[in-house]
């Protein structure tokens, strides 16, 4: 089956790729508490925005792979901007359109540097606290890897069900499009799950 | 390695949506090199299932050198591997060498020792010069050395294998016969490429849940032949 790279490792020296990962979540969590403070002012976002073209720049690509992580959401991100310009003004539209970008692709150069094991590793050292209340860390980290799996997975399922829609001339249709995403969905976390109890992820 | 079934059934569904896949079979298995063949539905995959305890029987059971595949799946995991159809299904870790790795989280290895486990795996499977690659691009043949190589990285006594070769060209399921072929552990393997059970001990042809032939390859081949069209 074919699945898309999307927000996927991809290795480099940049000093983007050498920041600690535990520094690079930090961050993420920093921004993403800060937006709903930044949404205020428009043009503060859309320094961010640029600022995140810029990190991409940073870590060794451009704008084409920045654009790469955002163009699944071009739909949301369009529909957002029209809804908030016709009824709260451009500048709003700007500040929450904005604002999703930022986050999305600042939250997809944060996988594109680390590697998974890397990522999860931290994240499994940070939930080590919420033993105490009864909450196994690696299974936080278990989630985290799952979650990350099945971006591209779903994605190149959406593909592939976009691909047989165009081939059977259904491609106006959303139902002939949601229906057999969701099944082929349901279907690849069935089989994921069947091979994460075989190769002994089952306690 | 034994494997014991005793009268072992399996159903999946209930009341009107009941379908028995497999029906009262008895097997004592011993022999390193064993077949299964049968036709798309014959009770194949949930045979396999059942012997890495992903599923337990509806009724009898399976022992897998005493051990109850109800009771002890854990262990039973531990030294039974499965290898699926579909190697994407099977991958989790989105490069080569993590996802090989991957199986050796909670085991309490030295990062040092997992390291070498993985690159010896590497270098046996072809797959060194991929080591940091996004798993998915690999090519059909090499996605199925990686999901062995992740496999064995945890050492396990026996393998099963659900027509592993089934999605591949012909010249990549003879590569997969040949590493097979090389593996020092016990095989159970499910195939519709009847030439990778040559040099197999023994072959079990499955018919609507129910072992019907069980023999030699060459034996249990010409059964089966002869079940799919009994004109020939």
């Amino acid at each position: 089956m074919r699945t898309s790279s999307l927000g996927l490792f991809r290795p480099g020296q940049s000093p983007i790729h050498r920041l600690p990962p535990g520094t690079k979540l930090l961050v993420l969590l920093v921004l993403g508490a800060a937006s709903v403070v930044t949404q205020r002012w428009w043009w503060l976002v859309a320094a961010l925005v640029v600022a995140s073209v810029l990190a991409y720049r940073l870590a060794g690509w451009g704008v084409r792979l920045w654009w790469t992580q955002l163009r699944p959401l071009w739909m949301l991100l369009a529909f957002t901007a029209v809804v908030h310009a016709l009824t709260s003004g451009w500048q709003r539209a700007v500040a929450d359109t904005g604002t999703i970008v930022v986050l999305v692709a600042c939250a997809a150069l944060v996988t594109l540097t680390t590697p998974t094991t890397a990522l999860v590793d931290t994240i499994v050292r940070m939930a080590a606290p919420l033993t105490r209340f009864g909450v196994d860390p690696e299974r936080v980290g278990l989630f985290l890897m799952v979650g990350i799996r099945c971006v591209p997975l779903v994605a190149g399922l959406a593909e592939q069900v976009r691909e047989a829609q165009i081939a059977r001339r259904a491609t106006t249709s959303t139902r002939a499009f949601v229906v057999p995403l969701v099944v082929r969905s349901l279907r690849e976390a069935d089989a994921l799950g069947e091979a994460l109890v075989a190769r002994g992820i089952d306690d | 390695m034994r494997i014991e079934l005793e009268r072992v059934s399996h159903t999946f569904g209930d009341g009107s949506t009941a379908r028995t896949v497999l029906r009262d079979v008895t097997l004592t298995l011993t022999e390193r090199r064993i077949g299964v063949i049968g036709h798309n539905g014959s009770g194949k995959s949930t045979f396999l299932r059942l012997l890495n305890a992903l599923i337990v029987p509806t009724s009898g059971r399976v022992l897998v050198d005493g051990l109850d595949t109800a009771r002890d799946a854990r262990e039973l995991r531990r030294r039974i591997g499965f290898l699926f159809t579909d190697p994407d299904a099977q991958i989790i870790m989105p490069t080569v060498s993590e996802d090989i790795a991957f199986g050796l989280r909670r085991s309490g290895l030295s990062p040092e020792r997992v390291d070498a486990r993985v690159r010896d795996l590497l270098v046996r499977f072809g797959l060194d010069a991929h080591a940091g690659h996004p798993a998915h691009l690999l090519s059909g043949g090499q996605k199925q050395l990686l999901a062995l190589a992740a496999v064995l990285i945890t050492k396990p006594l026996a393998l099963v294998m659900d027509e592993p070769t089934t999605l591949l060209d012909l010249r990549n399921a003879a590569m997969i016969g040949r590493v097979v072929a090389d593996l020092d552990q016990t095989v159970i393997l499910a195939t519709h490429h009847l030439d990778l059970l040559a040099g197999f001990d023994r072959v079990l042809v499955f018919h609507e849940g129910r072992v019907v032939a069980d023999a030699p390859p060459a034996a249990a081949i010409a059964a089966y032949r002869h079940l799919m069209d009994p004109e020939s």
